[in-house]
């Protein structure tokens, strides 16, 4: 066992964990934080996405013994974001999501879109969005309800 | 599925590094941004005895540019070269093969030495630094040795790497600044590893034409090495004949993938 210590959303967290225990077992089963969903293990379907320093990363794919000193944000963290709350205005105007499962990874992958680029062309979402897998939506709904976060973002300013 | 147990170490030098490594005597991995590792450790396609880390030696996180070479640490990540500012044909390409590599959140994470010590030859970085003619600069208990990428890339996922060795940095020239180069990339859905890859430079300022094709079933390939390194004509037919050539172990269809993934990266240089 090794001794980490990390932040996550904005607490400090001192744990003992296994080398081989990774950040989104972490996240659910010592943690309790169970917005972040586990679902291909090998970094493809984008479900377990988190921020990790400020930027997305797949949580299934990162050990936690490695996140020792670093940042991490679940989608717990968005509860009083307005940016956050906009997206899930818009996912759920825009029948965004069915079962709900790929709906954390969506929307911490779009968060980072709508933040980081704010510049962005709406025409990229589709390839921005290609590493998030849904089984439900056919993506029309998800990537209607972030173009409409970047048009209300627009009229803002 | 759960990796398999291992330990866990996180140097503080290059040294350090190269001696843990020794001490495992080749069942310990390197973990640079972990986009590759950890899905084989996941998978259990890897069960090395020791996992070490070198995400915290931060001289391996800059990026070197002088008149005579451009020098990449290995743990520059993808998002780093996508998003770089450098001037120069060289960082132009290397913006390009960077922008497309797998999704956002793993060009976050990954790193460019990662992916050329993996090896996949469909790794983007292989084929693209193979046109650029990379050298490598591989550290071990006995000091440091550079390497050309040719000579790095021994089989699909195999390397030249020593046990007690891990690759520090990544030399690539500086493109003079009437170079043209292209590069494109066969996949079925945006971000997935390719099924064909085709790249080119072309930099008279120092006689340099270099056409590669990569995604094979092993490492990629220099097309027309023994004619200069450039065709008497582009079209289809000749670079089907030099894919087959270079990597006769392509077959059927894919012999005219590779071509055409090729031929289009000549397309875009032209247009460029």
């Amino acid at each position: 066992m090794i001794h980490i210590s990390l932040t996550i959303n904005g607490e400090r967290v001192e744990a003992s964990v296994e080398p081989r225990l990774s950040l989104v077992d972490f996240l659910r089963e010592r943690q309790h934080l169970t917005g972040t969903h586990v679902g291909c293990e090998h970094g493809v379907c984008g479900a377990c996405t988190i921020h990790l320093d400020g930027v997305s990363a797949r949580s299934c794919i990162t050990l936690a013994v490695a996140c020792d000193g670093r940042d991490v944000k679940t989608i717990e963290g968005f509860e009083a974001d307005t940016q956050m709350e906009a997206l899930r205005v818009e996912f759920s105007k825009e029948h965004a999501l069915q079962c709900g499962y790929c709906t954390p990874g969506m929307l911490m992958t779009s968060y980072e879109l709508l933040t980081r680029f704010p510049d962005m062309d709406p025409a990229d979402i589709p390839k921005e969005m290609s590493g998030n897998l849904c089984r439900c939506t056919g993506y029309q709904g998800i990537v209607r309800a972030i173009q409409n976060a970047y048009a209300a973002n627009r009229n803002e300013t | 599925m759960k990796p398999a147990a291992f330990d866990y170490v996180r140097p503080s030098t290059i040294k350090e590094t190269t001696e843990i490594l020794a001490e495992h005597g080749g069942d310990a991995r390197v973990l640079a941004g972990g986009q590759s590792l950890v899905p084989m450790l996941n998978l259990r396609l890897a069960r090395p005895s020791a996992v070490v880390d070198i995400s915290r030696l931060a001289e391996l996180t800059t990026i070197e540019v002088s008149p005579s070479g451009i020098s990449i640490g290995a743990m520059v990540t993808h998002a780093t070269l996508e998003f770089s500012r450098e001037p120069g044909r060289t960082f132009d390409i290397l913006r390009k093969v960077a922008s497309g590599i797998a999704y956002r959140a793993v060009r976050n994470r990954g790193t460019i030495g990662g992916s050329v010590a993996h090896a996949d030859p469909a790794a983007d970085w292989l084929s693209c630094l193979l046109a650029l003619d990379a050298t490598l600069s591989i550290s071990g208990t006995g000091g440091t040795r550079e390497l050309p990428i040719s000579e790095f890339l021994v089989a699909s996922f195999t390397t030249a790497l020593q046990a007690d060795e891990f690759v520090t940095r990544l030399n690539l020239p500086v493109l003079g600044a009437n170079a043209r180069w292209g590069y494109y990339k066969h996949n079925r859905k945006v971000g997935e590893f390719a099924e064909a890859i085709g790249c080119f430079i072309e930099d008279e300022s120092r006689s340099v034409r270099r056409i590669v094709a990569g995604a094979l079933s092993s490492p990629p390939v220099v097309l027309f090495a023994g004619a200069g390194g450039w065709p008497t004509n582009i079209n289809i037919d000749n670079l089907r004949s030099a894919v087959q050539e270079a990597a006769p172990d392509v077959e059927g269809d894919h012999i005219h993938f590779h071509a055409a993934a090729v031929l289009r990266a000549l397309h875009s240089g032209a247009l460029s």
